[in-house]
């Protein structure tokens, strides 16, 4: 067993754990995008960043890639490390702004802006979908290539691959590929139209009436919030 | 260009077929064939076992592999910081004017292709530009004539 300190607790973790993993056996959340189960770390999102160790010697790191040391220091949510979230996902927003993932976490994290310009590039190179075709579909029909800006995920020659066995796995764990709502923020570079909106439906019952079972988040039964924190209680 | 899977083969079998070999095996098929033809990264895939993705994945992320066929002569003009204060970039474009053909491009009838780096690693002697493995020092717009006259046949030159 390896003792470690993550944000001020004492906290025990099994040789070969990362970080992120210790957090997720003590309920601690940090946001990942580019970590999945059943996939092999990749670190290149850096939505899990998290700071270790004390003082001006602080420094951010990648907690999915990350191992536990004996005697490691660790807090989740400082105010580096909320700033640089919110910068990672400002970034990655302005890169793949149509995608429902990325959408969500500028809601949760409260990214109302983008001050970068707006690419459309539809993938943010988290290289999910390579290690889905390789790891999970023993496929590898897809994988980076070029580097610097040039890079990008295609086939060997761009061609289609006789690798590929049209499992559509790759599409299936795309965060680019899953679209954002087309609801009334559809063409805006930044929606956070789940903050600021509400079901319609809750003024007349005490339950959601969504057959979507996700109510209001298609975003097209509701209507402005009126008051955040009255809604809270309504909805319990 | 016709490939010969003999030939790819010696090349992979000359390092035991070692997957960690892979960066000397693409320099020896560039050397042949002065780039890299799809089908003998397919036979050397097929013979090392790693998959084709990746051989693709190394050699386009390194700039001194090619996938396209190249010229016969390469013109490399340095465009890294030292050689750009001294004017890389005009002698880049005096060589773009001069061969009728844009960076990473290849002349039509094969002869020259052109490309920039940033930095050789010789800064003291730049503005540097280099064809095939020679180095020219101290380049200027003017030399670029008389370095290109030097890798044309006396009819081209005209
Ligand atoms: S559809 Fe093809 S490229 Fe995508 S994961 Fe499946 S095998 Fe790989
Ligand atoms: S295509 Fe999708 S899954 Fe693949 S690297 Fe891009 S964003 Fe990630
Ligand atoms: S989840 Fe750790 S870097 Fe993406
Ligand atoms: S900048 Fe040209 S050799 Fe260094």
């Amino acid at each position: 067993m390896i003792n470690l300190i993550m944000n001020g607790l004492e906290v025990k973790a099994e040789e070969g754990w990362t970080i992120l993993e210790t957090a997720k056996f003590y309920g601690l959340e940090i946001p990942t995008l580019c970590y999945k189960d059943g996939l092999s770390p990749y670190g290149g999102c850096r939505l899990c960043l998290v700071e270790i160790g004390e003082g001006p010697k602080a420094k951010l790191v990648s907690s999915c890639t990350y191992p536990v040391e004996e005697g490691l220091i660790v807090r989740t949510d400082t105010k580096r490390v909320i700033e640089t979230r919110k910068m990672m996902i400002e970034l990655m927003l302005s890169i793949a702004p149509n995608s429902k993932v990325i959408q969500d976490l500028a809601s949760k994290f409260g990214v109302t802006q983008v001050r970068f310009k707006v690419r459309n590039e539809e993938c943010i190179l988290c290289g999910l979908c390579v290690r889905m075709c390789a790891e999970q579909m023993d496929g590898r029909a897809i994988g980076f290539q070029n580097r610097g800006f040039k890079r990008k995920i295609s086939t060997p020659f761009d061609i289609r691959s006789e690798e590929c066995r049209l499992c559509g796995g790759c599409i299936y764990i795309c965060p680019a590929c899953q679209l954002r709502c087309q609801g009334p923020e559809a063409d805006t570079a930044v929606c956070n139209a789940c903050l600021t909106m509400e079901p319609t439906c809750l003024d007349h019952y005490d339950d959601l009436q969504c057959w979507m079972y996700d109510a209001g988040r298609c975003g097209t039964c509701v209507r402005e919030k009126k008051d955040g924190k009255e809604q809270v209680s309504n909805t319990k | 260009m016709e490939i010969q899977e003999s030939k790819i083969k010696s090349f992979v079998t000359k390092y035991n077929s070692e997957k960690k070999a892979l960066i000397s095996i693409l320099q020896d098929i560039q050397e042949e064939y002065n780039y890299l033809p799809q089908d003998a990264l397919r036979i050397v895939s097929e013979t090392t076992g790693i998959p084709l993705i990746d051989i693709v994945g190394v050699a386009t992320f390194y700039r001194a592999f090619s996938l396209e066929p190249r010229g016969r002569h390469l013109v490399t003009v340095c465009l890294g910081t030292a050689c750009h204060v001294r004017g890389g970039l005009k002698i880049l474009e005096e060589f773009e004017k001069k061969l009728n053909i844009k960076a990473g491009e290849t002349t039509e009838d094969g002869k020259f292709s052109l490309q920039t780096v940033a930095c050789l690693g010789c800064c003291a002697i730049g503005p540097v530009v280099v064809i095939d493995d020679k180095y020219h020092a101290q380049t200027t717009i003017r030399k670029v004539v008389p370095i290109l006259k030097k890798y044309m046949t006396k009819r081209e030159r005209k």
